[in-house]
């Protein structure tokens, strides 16, 4: 990490918003440069007189009340609006009934899921890669160079395998850190798309077959293969990268 | 859901963060009057549209719509304002200025504070007020503001190189 990295990535590390790894490479840096070490205090100077300053404007009790009664109006405007005779209102009171029986039923079982969560962190995992130019620790096209790397870095060796003929370069590998564990992040490239994909050991012992999921523009596919767990999440079509995550799971299925 | 459980959902879920729907448009438009009226105005929005919230983030859906309203108000009334673009060459920060911000903050009284954040562009106004007086994250801020995670960092970046450089000119100036 040099100075211009650095200065690059201060106000993320000052807002806590960079991943363990940066965070790390950042404090190393600070701690030997006294000029990166000046910016970074200037910063948080300036973040906690913003904060510190009485320079929140607040609302008076004038402004509530009168928001209150204009929306006490609004809601009377549409009463009348919606005011119809009674027979019908019978009839649309079952029909009101149905829908929020049915709404409830849905609402109970669409609390998030374990899924969901891992989903939304998976997504934002992928997000914080591109936002901070920090998609690789270790930059490589080699299978040779990346997966060594992990070595030491986490308790098991995921697989790497380069599907460069296949259309899919392997860019490098990154540290990166789900479910509370460190996990490996692989990194490909297709086209202008960047695929991460995220493997750490898993907790159940059969394979779970793909699922797809489709989240803010983003595509995700996850399974189990092989004690391992693996998703896969970029902004390329979910067909090809479908196609990836064939790949992958053809070449490290065992007797492959 | 009945009119009146309607209202008194909003008044529990929504109502409560006037303060920080005040305090936004109160940045945005520099104004107090228009501030008020802006949000009077995205309440209504709010509570019109309210079928369409699906929590948890009360605050963070009203400052959506509390920020739409200003920005088109902005557009209405002040149209020069939004089309100055953010000139790099005039606003970079120089080099040689050495005095740590740290002993300029010192003496700076909040006064000069706000008189320097009032000076930014509104768009970097917004993702300051957004950041430091609301405590968002950057994805939240994404968001709001419906610009991508790099941008939030970005203006975030530019905004406070141009706080520091304001701080100093106006340091500078007094004795």
């Amino acid at each position: 990490m040099n100075c211009s990295n650095t200065q690059n990535l201060i106000d993320a590390y000052v807002d806590r918003e960079l991943d363990l790894e940066r965070n790390l490479e950042i404090e190393r840096h600070l701690e030997d440069c006294a000029l990166c070490s000046q910016a970074c205090k200037d910063h948080q100077a300036l973040r906690d007189a913003i904060s510190a300053s009485s320079l929140y404007f607040k609302s008076s009790a004038n402004l509530r009340k009168r928001v209150q009664s204009s929306l006490r109006k609004a809601s009377r405007a549409e009463t009348a609006r919606n005011f119809v005779p009674s027979r019908w209102l019978t009839l649309a009171a079952s029909l009101a009934t149905v829908v929020v029986v049915t709404w409830s039923v849905i609402h109970v079982f669409s609390v998030p899921s374990s899924d969901d969560l891992l989903t939304h962190e998976v997504l934002s995992s992928h997000q914080r890669s591109l936002m901070a130019n920090h998609l690789a620790d270790v930059s490589s096209s080699d299978q040779h160079t990346v997966k060594p790397w992990f070595a030491g870095k986490v308790d098991f060796s995921p697989p790497v395998e380069d599907l460069t003929k296949q259309g899919f370069p392997l860019i490098g590998g990154r540290l990166d850190y789900l479910e509370n564990r460190p996990v490996a992040a692989l990194v490909y490239q297709r086209h202008k798309h960047v695929i991460n994909l995220f493997i750490w050991p898993s907790a159940s012992e059969s394979d779970v077959p793909t699922k797809a999921v489709s989240r803010q523009g983003y595509n995700l596919f996850h399974w189990t293969q092989s004690h391992m767990t693996y998703w896969a999440a970029s902004d390329l079509d979910k067909g090809e990268l479908q196609e990836f995550v064939q790949l992958v799971q053809n070449q490290t299925s065992p007797g492959s | 859901m009945p009119e009146q459980q309607k209202v008194a959902r909003f008044e529990q879920l929504i109502l409560p963060h006037l303060d920080a729907a005040y305090n936004l448009a109160r940045w945005l438009t520099r104004n107090e009057h228009d501030a008020q009226d802006a949000v009077q105005e995205a309440y209504l929005r709010a509570f019109k549209y309210f079928d369409s919230f699906r929590g948890p983030d009360g605050r963070a859906w009203l400052l959506a719509i509390v920020r739409n309203t200003c920005w088109t108000w902005l557009q209405q009334a002040r149209a020069r304002e939004l089309t100055t673009p953010f000139d790099e060459e005039i606003h970079s920060v120089e080099t040689d200025s050495s005095t740590p911000v740290t002993l300029l903050l010192q003496s700076a009284d909040t006064q000069i504070l706000r008189q320097a954040l009032e000076e930014l562009p509104a768009d970097f106004r917004e993702v300051v007020v957004l950041r430091e007086l609301e405590g968002f994250s950057y994805k939240e801020i994404a968001d709001i503001a419906n610009i991508p995670t790099g941008t939030v960092m970005s203006r975030l970046a530019r905004a406070r190189n141009r706080l520091k450089q304001c701080l100093r000119n106006q340091m500078a100036k007094e004795p």
